[in-house]
């Protein structure tokens, strides 16, 4: 079976998002010399060229927005109710009031101010997400290193593994275990986290095949390095790219996921705050014309998921033209 | 091309095995009494250890896993516990329910993003080029279930256009069903306007950059021409292949959509088959987005080999 094989070609369960782009699901089109030079370049020149990145995605409109966007909802999480206008839990308003200057956004059917709860409620997302995200990645690489390095037998079962749990509705996987093991942010994070980690692994062992069979590596082996070093020393640094991009993209994916999952009832459980929870609270009284319930933390979902995919986006481009 | 068919197939055969083993162990894994928790607390100890018999929960793990592996391949996956009616006369229905919203979706979504990626291609880096690009990547990367929410509030509560139920009453026409099922496939379509526009509009503007595309213009063919039987043609395979994995990956992200629209699809059998811990139901329902991911994935590598030999002769070693 040879290393082009239909794993590669399968595309992901999620390949929906855009920022996701086809590129990173087959081996990268650098040509061997390429490589090879990057391979030997100094650590110092890798500075320098990671700094020029940083200074070229620094400058794209897109990113500022997406940096701007998160800033403001971090801040929410980490302060919560210290500088909502009423306490989220506090249900002394009017029921169901339309929004008016008192409660900008409005109230719910309890009487609690939204735009209080909108605030307060960036809380789980903000931790869950990037922290998931994070997680998958670090398996992933783990996973996809060890397959496209050893190759051979390890990379086809542990492929035919990878394939199937793609082939998983993540939501349904993930609703599945939150139910089993609790609605805690610990276990939401964990799941999702397991649940990145094969899409993680597809891509990083497709660049990391790219790379194996190059001078560098080959010199390393010969030179009698273990393993564990030539993965990580050597192979690693010239994988970064699509591995950085990856993280990107899956803190996005992250915030999707978790967002989702509390709108189906397996996150945070009421009277806390949360969006996706107000959501589904929410939306069941739209037909009478109370929209605003619903409407605001869904906009807050879609700020938050936009910014991320802005950063991630301006990411992807500067790393994929470098 | 029949060896190339027969390897993919047979790969899938394996994968579907995995995913049976994967679901198994999960539903598994869940601690407690199955005939406790459907049966409730307040039923009595000989109650729960006569349905747990019935049911063959009280049997060794090994032998219940070879049930569920015997039960895939027969496609006979026993009772509901919730209900007692067969697992295939709930989920099929539940899946032509989705299916049809499915079709709508797409039906509205293709011809309106693979216009908009030619319409972007051509005006490339221009104003409306960014405006298409940049509408689709932030509306895909939105939950469906929050543009759901937001499309009822307008477009049904506000204009009164759609229904807010997507289930429509019991004998209604197929094409009577057509409003109920408009705002949820209109929610699907934002969420998948955007990946497809931007394919699209890729592999046009790869094709508009190639040779074969110059030598067509120069022997005076009009640019409607050249699109339409030079630069399409090569430009959408790698759309289909994106549309094709869509259909897939949108039985998993249904979900949202129908419980916002309280649509009783195969994502919403779905959602109480996991609450009330309903496994037949949940195994025979996993299986079956899994088949039909890997179906819809296994028809896009199969048509793309078809339209480029390439592809076929490369795999065929």
């Amino acid at each position: 079976m040879s290393d082009s094989d239909d794993l590669v070609s399968t595309p992901g369960a999620d390949v929906r998002m855009p920022t996701h782009s086809m590129m990173t699901s087959t081996v990268p089109p650098t040509t061997p010399a390429e490589t090879e030079l990057s391979g030997a370049m100094q650590v110092s020149e890798r500075k320098q060229a990671r700094r020029e990145n940083w200074r070229l995605i620094r400058r794209r409109p897109a990113f500022i927005v997406g940096v701007f966007i998160v800033m403001i909802w971090t801040v929410c999480a980490i302060l919560g109710d210290k500088i909502t206008p009423h306490h989220p839990l506090d249900y002394r308003a009017g029921t169901h009031l339309s929004p008016r200057l008192k409660f900008p956004f409005g109230t719910d059917d309890q009487g609690r101010d939204v735009l209080s709860r909108v605030m307060a409620g960036a809380r789980d997302v903000i931790k869950v997400a990037p922290l998931a995200a994070l997680l998958g990645v670090l398996f992933g690489v783990i996973l996809g290193m060890m397959m496209g390095y050893f190759g051979g037998w390890l990379d086809n079962v542990l492929g035919r593994i990878v394939e199937a749990f793609l082939a998983l509705p993540v939501l349904l996987v993930a609703l599945l275990a939150v139910t089993t093991l609790g609605t805690s942010s610990g276990v939401v994070t964990g799941v999702v986290a397991g649940l990145f980690t094969p899409v993680v692994a597809r891509t990083v062992r497709s660049a990391v095949i790219a790379e194996r069979d190059l001078d560098y590596v080959t010199s390393a082996k010969l030179r009698g390095e273990a393993s564990t070093f030539v993965m990580f020393k050597e192979i690693l640094p010239n994988v970064s790219g699509p591995i950085i991009v990856e993280l990107t993209v899956r803190i996005g994916y992250a915030v999707f996921t978790v967002a989702t999952l509390s709108f189906i009832g397996a996150g945070p459980q009421p009277p806390s705050p949360d969006w996706g929870a107000q959501v589904s609270e929410g939306f069941r009284v739209i037909s009478a014309g109370i929209w605003w319930t619903t409407f605001f933390p869904a906009a807050a979902i879609a700020s938050l998921v936009i910014a991320v995919n802005l950063i991630a986006d301006s990411v992807q481009s500067v790393v994929e033209a470098s | 091309m029949g060896r190339y068919l027969l390897r993919r197939a047979a790969s899938a055969i394996v994968t579907l095995w995995l995913l049976a083993t994967i679901v198994f162990m999960i539903v598994n894994v869940l601690p407690g009494d199955v005939g406790r928790r459907v049966l409730g607390s307040f039923a009595i100890k000989e109650d729960v250890a006569r349905f747990n018999h019935q049911i063959g929960t009280d049997r060794p793990l090994i032998q219940q896993y070879f049930t569920a592996i015997r039960r895939l391949f027969t496609v006979s996956f026993g009772n509901s516990y919730q209900s007692g009616k067969s697992v295939n006369s709930i989920i099929f229905p539940a899946l032509a329910r989705s299916g049809k919203l499915a079709l709508l979706a797409f039906l509205i979504t293709i011809p309106i993003s693979i216009a908009a990626g030619i319409y972007a291609a051509r005006r490339q880096n221009k104003v409306a080029d960014r405006i298409v690009v940049t509408t689709g990547l932030a509306t895909s990367s939105i939950p469906e279930f929050v543009t759901g929410a937001v499309l009822m509030s307008i477009f049904c509560v506000n204009w009164k256009l759609g229904h807010v139920y997507a289930n429509p009453p019991s004998g209604t026409s197929l094409f009577g069903q057509l409003p109920y099922l408009l705002t949820p496939a209109l929610a699907m379509t934002i969420a998948y306007f955007g990946y497809i526009t931007r394919m699209s509009r890729a592999g046009v503007i790869n094709g508009l950059q190639a040779d074969y595309a110059r030598t067509a213009t120069m022997k005076g063919l009009s640019k409607g021409e050249v699109m339409r039987k030079h630069i399409l043609r090569n430009a959408l395979a790698p759309t289909i292949t994106v549309i094709s994995v869509q259909i897939g990956y949108l039985f998993g992200g249904i979900i949202g959509v129908e419980k916002v629209f309280n649509y009783a699809g195969l994502g919403s059998t779905m959602l109480a088959a996991v609450k009330s811990r309903d496994i037949p139901v949940l195994q025979g329902a996993v299986l079956l987005v899994g088949v039909i991911y890997m179906v819809s994935t296994l028809l896009a590598d199969v048509l793309i080999a078809y339209l480029n030999p390439r592809v076929r002769l490369e795999n065929a070693r």
